[in-house]
């Protein structure tokens, strides 16, 4: 009796296959860098280096630009329209222009004009009622978020690119975080490694092609003609 | 009796000498032979041929010998890929340890870092070898690496029940893999970056079973690196193209760095969690993490003493 269980077991195990799930699911085939050109289309560190990787170690005098602030299009210089407009104060659902900024940044308590000047909308305005240009939006950001741009001047907050030994390129504050929803958008995540058993993608893509080991089909057949019958 | 072992393979030895010593005496003459055998085929092969075979340990080369051996590279590479590549064997500086830092409240999952890294370092791609793994742990039981799933695949990333933490090669301070490499083809470098010469690999897999992440990588196949996607920008000890048969792992991207850049995994992030640079000079981003943050290493216990360190940005 126990013997003919242990078979029993024994044979269900010897049986069992690996199901393959659909190709590209889960971890059975093999991507490569090649395969996502738009995320590896730029060389961002290397934006206004003397020719990429041409600068030697320590190269102090390569200057990297801060890239422009992420206007949408067109909108800048916005004195252009609202030098004509005069400034409404009211809090409001903004249908004319601008009906893409929904404000998701501490929204109970803040409006447009509490960092755009009312009167000169080419600038922000601090707390303290001083201008600033867009390029120094993270003075304005580094009112509220105090340790962040105490930790972003030093290079642990952010992201720096271009020479560790030499000019960094440096991002605003608003070049990852949107000003007026910043929470940092999802991704979609590239595919994960390939699971050991399909190393040989090869084997696995023949196999899944031929309706070898673990296709549907082959997962159905086996039960059918199972040790359970 | 004569030995029937002894007997096949001496020759021209008298009775008695082989009485005496039968199994020196004819191993000497079976090694001598096969010595000259080899002797007279490396006289025949090109000087590059020759100085594959008879080649020295990388640390034990003469500058002119070095310069040679990236000769027999480049014309290798020229034939094997058919575009120029160059490989280079810059030197550490002196003043200067890398160390390297990720902020877990910052990584979301994302793999960009994982992918870079392969373009970057001529990586396998089938068979897939990457040197980084992004692992998905529960926010509730906290890093537990017998949870982690390395092979989560949402449609987006960060998932709100879970946090990442990317593993590659720690450079470990007192690294086991190098103590076990029963041929010395893995070391560390002045500057602390660990290093293999592919060349003087055995393929043993020793530093494999002793490194306690995980980080090396062994290629069972042929490499497989299109040609059109090769970085030409290569390092000797680095991301030069390795043979079938070695182990291979990262090395914070030893041709960028020496030469001043950030590794390929800083550039790409785009939640600018990785942070790299010099623990030895004060003022650089590596140095103020580890003064102003609480930092840990991964398995502190094991006395590895990493220099990859893990921090809490918020
Ligand atoms: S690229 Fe950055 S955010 Fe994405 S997985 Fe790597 S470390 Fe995490
Ligand atoms: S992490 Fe592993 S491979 Fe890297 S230095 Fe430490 S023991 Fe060696």
């Amino acid at each position: 009796m126990s013997a003919v269980t242990v078979l029993a077991i024994l044979v269900v195990i010897v049986r069992a296959k690996p199901v393959i799930p659909p190709e590209g699911t889960a971890a059975n085939k093999a991507f490569s860098p090649a395969d996502f050109p738009a995320v590896f289309a730029k060389e961002e560190g290397l934006i206004g280096a003397a020719g990429a990787g041409a600068a030697p170690p320590g190269a102090g005098a390569v200057l990297f630009p801060v890239p422009a602030p992420p206007f949408s299009e067109g909108v800048f210089p916005c004195m252009e329209c609202h030098g004509s407009i005069p400034a409404n104060g009211e809090r409001r659902v903004l249908e004319a222009m601008h009906g893409d900024i929904v404000l998701h940044h501490d929204e109970e308590h803040r409006w447009c004009l509490d960092c755009h000047d009312a009167e000169d909308r080419d600038h922000l305005r601090l707390a303290s009622g001083a201008l600033v240009p867009f390029t120094e939006s993270y003075r304005l950001c580094g009112q509220c978020h105090g340790t962040q741009y105490r930790d972003w001047r030093s290079g642990i907050h952010g992201k720096r690119t271009g020479y560790w030994q030499g000019s960094k390129r440096y991002l605003l504050c608003v070049h990852c975080h949107n000003p007026h929803s910043p929470r940092f958008a999802s991704l979609q995540p590239l595919p994960p490694p390939v699971r050991p058993q399909f190393l040989r993608s090869e084997d696995a893509l023949a196999a899944a092609a031929s309706g070898g080991p673990g296709t549907d089909a082959d997962t159905k057949e086996n039960g059918d003609a199972g040790p359970a019958h | 009796m004569p030995d029937p072992r002894t007997d096949a393979i001496t020759c021209g030895d008298t009775e008695d000498d082989a009485k005496v010593d039968p199994v020196t005496l004819s191993r000497r003459d079976f090694l001598t032979a096969v010595g000259m055998a080899a002797a007279g085929f490396l006289a025949g092969c090109s000087p590059e041929v020759r100085e594959a075979y008879l080649q020295k340990h990388f640390l034990e080369l003469s500058p002119p010998e070095v310069e040679a051996r990236l000769g027999r590279l480049h014309a290798d590479y020229a034939k094997r890929f058919g575009t120029q590549v160059q490989v280079s064997a810059l030197p550490a500086q002196p003043g200067v340890v890398f160390g390297y830092a990720l902020d877990l409240s910052r990584c979301i999952g994302c793999r960009r870092c994982v992918y870079a890294c392969v373009k970057e370092n001529n990586q396998s791609r089938n068979p897939q070898i990457q040197w980084i793994r992004v692992l998905e742990m529960e926010k509730k039981k906290g890093i537990d690496f017998e949870a982690a799933n390395p092979y989560y695949n949402p449609e987006q990333v960060p998932d709100p029940e879970h946090f990442y933490l990317p593993v590659a090669c720690q450079q470990c301070r007192t690294p086991q893999c190098t103590r076990v490499c029963p041929v010395g083809a893995t070391w560390q470098e002045p500057d602390g970056i660990v290093v293999i010469d592919y060349d003087w690999c055995i393929g043993c897999r020793c530093c494999m079973s002793a490194c306690p992440y995980g980080a090396r990588h062994f290629n069972w196949g042929e490499p497989e690196v299109p040609a059109a996607e090769l970085n030409p920008n290569m390092h000797v000890l680095g991301n030069r193209p390795r043979p079938r048969g070695v182990v291979e792992k990262c090395t914070f991207c030893i041709q960028r760095v020496r030469a001043g850049r950030y590794p390929a995994c800083v550039e790409i992030c785009p939640v600018g969690a990785r942070k790299f640079g010099n623990l030895l000079d004060p003022e650089s981003e590596i140095a103020r993490i580890l003064r102003e943050k609480r930092v840990f290493v991964l398995k502190a216990e094991l006395k590895t003493e990493p220099k990859f360190y893990y921090f809490y940005g918020i």
